[in-house]
């Protein structure tokens, strides 16, 4: 059975960003698997683990760099990986068309993992897509999955305090939530072991993608500005107790 | 007049207030405010809606008795076509975040969730982008759009009118495959973070969870939010749904209280749109104190006792 795993390869959280051009950003900087995706690989090559005959595929659209980002996934317990290479930055409702084009001609899914946004773009909507796309049930911010060969029941985070169990038949897209476990980190020999797991490499031309008629293009892309300017709060921990109920009250007007 | 859908959140019963917001954002003298609403819990909200220049409301009713994101999405997109809406707009709130997606996947339409701004003419809307880092500009095409608004980047402005109300009934076949087991609630989620005025945030500082106490006995006079840093969750001292940046909430408060939080790139991430950030840290170098309203060096346990009684004092 196949667990396909859905990765992107986004910049550092840490990494300063730099806007070049209208629309890009300087890529001379430290990109990574995005964290969420982190999850939804640990969990993927969890249930490999505890299945038979079951190969996980880490999948995605990316520039050539992406391969990094493959190799971690496969060195996070992916056994191989596609790679659908594009030189332009694409919207969601291309990726999720390229992901389930990308899916659709390499094997029929028992699960399809994807992280619950990336950390550059912050869409949060390729899971529910690929799932439209592929006609199957999706959940999204998995933070428990136990799977059967029908299908999975899935806990979701909806917000603090509030937990959604689903049932979905298989074959089904998860989106993998931060509190779903921990990431398998790499050790050495994973690293290395990851160096002969097979990348498949495919053009976009090469699969049956049909033309979107909806887009969503970035136009603009400029730094956030910050309009703070700090002001000490001093005197006894009462003088600043003070101080900070007349911001409440007077300025924020909040209370 | 074109129609504008504006999906309805409850919490308690009631409308969220953030609604108005979104109500105020998408008024204009060409446009008809419909507001959707999904197995609404009360009939009272028509003065409110009304209050804010919404004249149809749509009452779906669904034959579930409980949260589906998967049937609610589908009738809602049923009544966008009963009613000729081709414009969604709904808040980037944790059931948007499940709802907004499903619609603007069945519609094969574009969506940008957490607008700042919003132009529905030129259907054209400004998001943040790599962790609040820079602001992009986008422009989305297609034959329908789907809008997810950050919570309070629009203040509401009342602009009274008269509405009609409808009801809909959705009663297709239930979504294949997807079938809700139950949902569990524990009531720690007293108030969601991203929709609340004042927030009240824990880092390192706490120390543990048992201190924690301290923000929520603050929090609770201000009926304000309580977040945390990475670290604290991390740490097990609080839920992670309570993680304020990059991997957390984003939040957009008139009032953010960072209280033992060092700052660090992600946790900015997540809070740095609020209004007034107050910071309270004992190191005076901590990078939160260079990039806040106000900040007080010193230590949050003689702090915090010292807000809660000023706060007692006068709510009392």
């Amino acid at each position: 059975m196949n667990i396909y795993v859905c990765v992107k390869h986004v910049p550092d959280s840490a990494a300063t960003i730099t806007v070049e051009g209208k629309t890009g950003i300087n890529e001379k900087i430290t990109f990574l698997l995005n964290p969420y995706d982190e999850h939804a690989v640990t969990e993927a090559a969890r249930i490999k683990a505890s299945s038979a005959d079951t190969e996980v595929i880490a999948v995605c659209l990316g520039k050539a760099a992406a391969e990094n980002t493959l190799r971690a996934a496969m060195a996070m317990g992916a056994d191989r990986s596609i790679l659908i290479e594009t030189d332009t930055s694409r919207d969601s409702i291309f990726t999720a068309r390229a992901l389930a084009a990308a899916i659709r001609s390499d094997g029929r899914p028992w699960m399809v993992f994807t992280g619950k946004e990336s950390i550059d773009s912050e869409g949060m909507q390729t899971q529910f897509r690929l799932a439209q796309y592929l006609s199957l049930p999706v959940a999204t911010n998995a933070i428990k999955v136990d799977a059967d060969s029908d299908g999975v029941t899935v806990e979701c985070e909806r917000e603090a305090g509030t937990i959604d169990v689903y049932r979905m038949a298989a074959p089904c897209v998860i989106g993998a939530g931060k509190g779903l476990n921990n990431p398998n980190y790499p050790t050495f020999p994973d690293i290395v072991k990851s160096r002969k797991k097979p990348i498949k490499k495919i053009g976009t031309a090469e699969l049956t993608i049909d033309t979107p008629v909806a887009g969503m293009q970035i136009q603009e892309l400029v730094p956030a500005v910050e309009q703070h300017s700090p002001k000490a709060l001093t005197g006894s921990p009462a003088d600043i107790a003070a101080q900070i109920v007349d911001i409440l009250k007077n300025e924020a007007k909040v209370i | 007049m074109q129609p504008i859908g504006l999906l309805i959140e409850f919490k308690s019963g009631h409308i969220k207030p953030a609604n108005f917001g979104m109500a105020t954002a998408a008024r204009a003298e060409n446009r008809q405010l419909v507001a959707l609403m999904v197995d609404a819990p009360a009939d009272d909200d028509k003065a409110a809606l009304e209050a804010y220049g919404v004249t149809r409301i749509v009452n779906i009713h669904t034959d579930s008795n409980q949260w589906n994101p998967a049937m609610h999405a589908a009738a809602v997109v049923a009544a966008m076509q009963e009613n000729g809406i081709t414009t969604l707009i709904g808040l980037t709130s944790p059931a948007g975040r499940e709802l907004l997606p499903r619609v603007a996947a069945q519609l094969d339409a574009p969506l940008v969730m957490d607008c700042i701004e919003i132009d529905l003419d030129d259907h054209r809307v400004k998001t943040s982008q790599f962790s609040g880092k820079t602001i992009a500009t986008i422009a989305m095409t297609g034959t329908h759009f789907i809008y997810g608004m950050r919570a309070n980047v629009i203040a509401p402005l009342e602009a009274p009118a008269a509405a009609e109300v409808i009801d809909f009934s959705y009663t297709a076949n239930h979504p294949s495959g997807f079938e809700v087991i139950e949902t569990r609630t524990d009531g720690s989620g007293s108030q969601y973070l991203a929709e609340s005025d004042i927030i009240i945030s824990g880092g390192r500082g706490l120390k543990n969870a048992e201190n924690f106490k301290l923000i929520f006995d603050c929090a609770r006079h201000l009926n304000a939010a309580v977040g945390a840093s990475r670290v604290a969750v991390d740490n097990g001292w609080v839920p992670y749904a309570m993680q304020v940046g990059q991997t957390g909430v984003k939040v957009n408060p008139k009032v953010y209280m960072a209280v033992g939080i060092s700052g660090s790139v992600q946790h900015f991430a997540g809070m740095k749109t609020a209004k007034t950030i107050i910071a309270i840290n004992t190191d005076a170098n901590a990078p939160i104190m260079a990039h806040c309203d106000y900040y007080a060096v010193g230590d949050l346990f003689d702090i915090l006792p010292a807000l809660e009684k000023a706060l007692a004092s006068m709510t009392r």
